[in-house]
């Protein structure tokens, strides 16, 4: 139990944040990450729906962590996710419709983001409920982040625009290509390169 | 994690019992946001209806849905599910015409066209794209370009000829679509859309009007 | 072709709008795959079976849930019922053909969060399908998921001897040859129109 006690840190936030960032370096919860960023807009909402999953069925299963006999526990952690799911779905279709449509059934398909299983499984069942919560907001953080980054992108060369608005010249011929499933690979194959590349240039600098 | 669990293994009952808690807890916790949210999602959606309604209806502003059933017209709620034809009333109650639906094969997927059409000049008078996934640039003009949608402004639906989509720049019979250069598998969709369904409802709506099952 | 014609959702979902490289469904076996063309396959089998089975018992369950208007439990009910669909079909093909089930044995448990298999099931249910229509969509989108996976397979076993730069090994060239893969599927839009 030793790892119950031990201090809150700075480390519990950000590693979701950086040092594991789920699309980036974990390479999960790519289905989403590539089918919804094709606006910004879209982007943001999946990785706030997305976000508020992972905290609410984390604090949920770090509560009954001691409840929950180790048997039965991926059924419940499904039961307790499809939950917050189906909420943030009723949420959504609440808030904006048009939002909603573009989303259609990729709300839904949270459910199986490897990302919140994962978190449940790996952390959440054994930490305490103050933990669970901050290191769930910081792998959603990090999961909004990198949708975010691929979604800017993606609209800015794509269309033009900018959370709707237009940002490009009106002499900008839109690269349609990147609003299209192709461009989701290789926007986030060119994300993946950049980050090896920073890595490969930092090594080399420490050797040096 | 908690030892007591992985030396003795809980009973069935146990397991059974804390499945059926979690399942209980999540029913309860998805029955209270469905009744709650259930109120403004069906608002919103009878909002989103009524302005698609009105966009297609120059001058409509209120709407009155319909479903055809085997013995004729029955008039729906307001919030009513399956309707398949809305009526647009202006403002002094008077027809402004009926919005109906369609669909065609287009470029990548189907595209899902909802028009409005006046049974008194036998046109139709507006159109909108519900549902199109053609490629962005060229095939989604249907939805924007200034141009084809002047094609919906008065567009002869009589079924003298049929609805047909013209290479850019061809029309010259109100009956034709002028199509969109760069686009024209999608255009044509658009016309076959119109041209289907208009065969299938005008002659119905001809005949409900004259029967008065259509309130005037 | 009818848009609503069997035939068409078939193509629609094997080709035109391939499951896995137009609309992302089931990219972690896709992307995780390893370069060997048998065991794509025989995931692709295995993924397509589960699939019809789960397509069928969401249909079903779908109707049940309409009448008594219970909706808000359509995601909970098709997780369960595709996680028992996984199980069944494993217990199955255990008892009668123990030949199959070697081989595609390792692959079923993780089916069950194969995001392509609950894609389709809700997919089907927005698109409100018949029930052949549903049987037609479960078996191009298996038919579609198998065909790229091939794809990626073979092209995974060639690329082993490739000279790729260091930054590009790994994800971000599966990902490149994913793009280009689905650019590719792109020219099927229209076939069949």
């Amino acid at each position: 139990m030793s790892e119950e006690r031990e201090a809150l840190t700075m480390d519990t936030f950000t590693q979701g944040l950086w040092k594991d960032n789920p699309v980036f370096v974990m390479m999960l919860g790519l289905c989403p990450a590539l089918a919804v960023t094709n606006t910004a807009a879209n982007a943001l909402a999946m990785g706030l729906a997305t976000t508020f999953v992972l905290i609410c069925s984390g604090l949920l299963v770090s509560l009954l962590r001691k409840v929950i006999p180790k048997q039965v526990r991926i059924a419940s952690y499904i039961i307790i996710i499809a939950t917050f799911v189906t909420m943030a779905d009723y949420g959504i279709k609440a808030i904006s419709l048009d939002l909603y449509k573009a989303l259609g059934a990729f709300i839904q398909l949270i459910v199986v983001n490897c990302i919140i299983l994962g978190r449940a499984e790996a952390y959440a069942s054994k930490n305490t409920p103050l933990r669970a919560v901050v290191n769930g907001t910081g792998m959603g953080l990090g999961f909004t982040i990198a949708l975010l980054s691929m979604g800017i992108i993606r609209e800015v060369l794509g269309s033009g625009t900018l959370f709707g608005a237009q940002v490009m010249p009106d002499r900008f011929q839109p690269w349609s290509i990147f609003v299209l499933p192709p461009g989701g690979f290789f926007v986030l194959a060119g994300w993946l390169m950049l980050f090896s590349w920073l890595r490969q240039r930092n090594t080399k600098q420490e050797v040096a | 994690m908690s030892d007591a669990h992985a030396v003795a293994a809980p009973s069935p009952f146990r397991l059974v019992a804390t499945l059926a808690g979690i399942a209980l807890f999540s029913g309860v916790l998805l029955s209270l946001t469905y009744e709650g949210t259930k109120p403004i999602i069906a608002r919103k959606e009878q909002a989103a209806l009524q302005a698609a309604v009105m966009e297609v209806l120059p001058g409509a502003v209120s709407q009155r849905s319909y479903q055809r059933n085997e013995t004729g017209w029955v008039l729906l709620n307001e919030g009513a599910e399956g309707a398949n034809l809305y009526e647009g009333l202006d403002a002094d109650g008077n027809r402004v015409g009926f919005a109906l639906t369609g669909e065609a094969r287009g470029y990548a997927d189907v595209i899902r066209i909802l028009y409005g059409y006046d049974p008194e000049q036998k046109q139709v008078i507006g159109l909108k794209v519900l549902s199109s996934n053609e490629t962005p640039g060229l095939g989604d003009k249907i939805e924007k370009d200034p141009a084809f949608q002047e094609n919906f402004t008065a567009l002869d639906a009589s079924l003298e000829y049929p609805i047909r989509t013209v290479k850019n720049g061809e029309k010259e019979h109100p009956w034709q679509v002028d199509g969109i250069s760069g686009a024209t598998v999608s255009s044509k969709a658009v016309g076959k859309a119109l041209r289907e369904s208009t065969a299938q409802w005008v002659p119905v709506l001809d005949n409900a009007i004259e029967g008065g099952e259509v309130q005037p | 072709m009818d848009p609503n014609s069997p035939m068409f959702i078939f193509l629609n979902a094997f080709l035109i709008n391939n499951f896995v490289l137009a609309m992302f469904l089931g990219l972690c076996p896709f992307l995780g795959v390893s370069g060997k063309i048998k065991t794509a396959a025989n995931m692709g089998a295995a993924v397509t079976f589960v699939m019809l089975v789960s397509s069928m018992c969401a249909f079903g369950l779908n109707i049940v849930l309409a009448k008594y208007n219970l909706g808000f439990l359509r995601l909970i009910s098709y997780i369960a019922v595709i996680a028992s669909a996984v199980q069944l079909v494993e217990m199955t093909v255990k008892r009668f053909s123990p030949a199959l089930f070697r081989a595609l044995g390792i692959f079923l448990p993780l089916i069950t969060t194969n995001c392509a298999i609950l894609g389709l099931a809700l997919f089907q249910t927005a698109r409100e399908y018949t029930f052949l229509q549903s049987i037609a969509f479960a078996l191009g989108a298996g038919a579609g998921f198998t065909l790229a996976l091939l794809l990626m397979a073979g092209l995974r076993e060639k690329l082993e001897l490739a000279d790729v730069p260091d930054i590009c090994r790994d994800a971000a060239m599966s990902l490149m040859i994913a793009g280009m893969l689905s650019l590719v599927f792109m020219g099927f839009a229209g076939l069949g129109g």
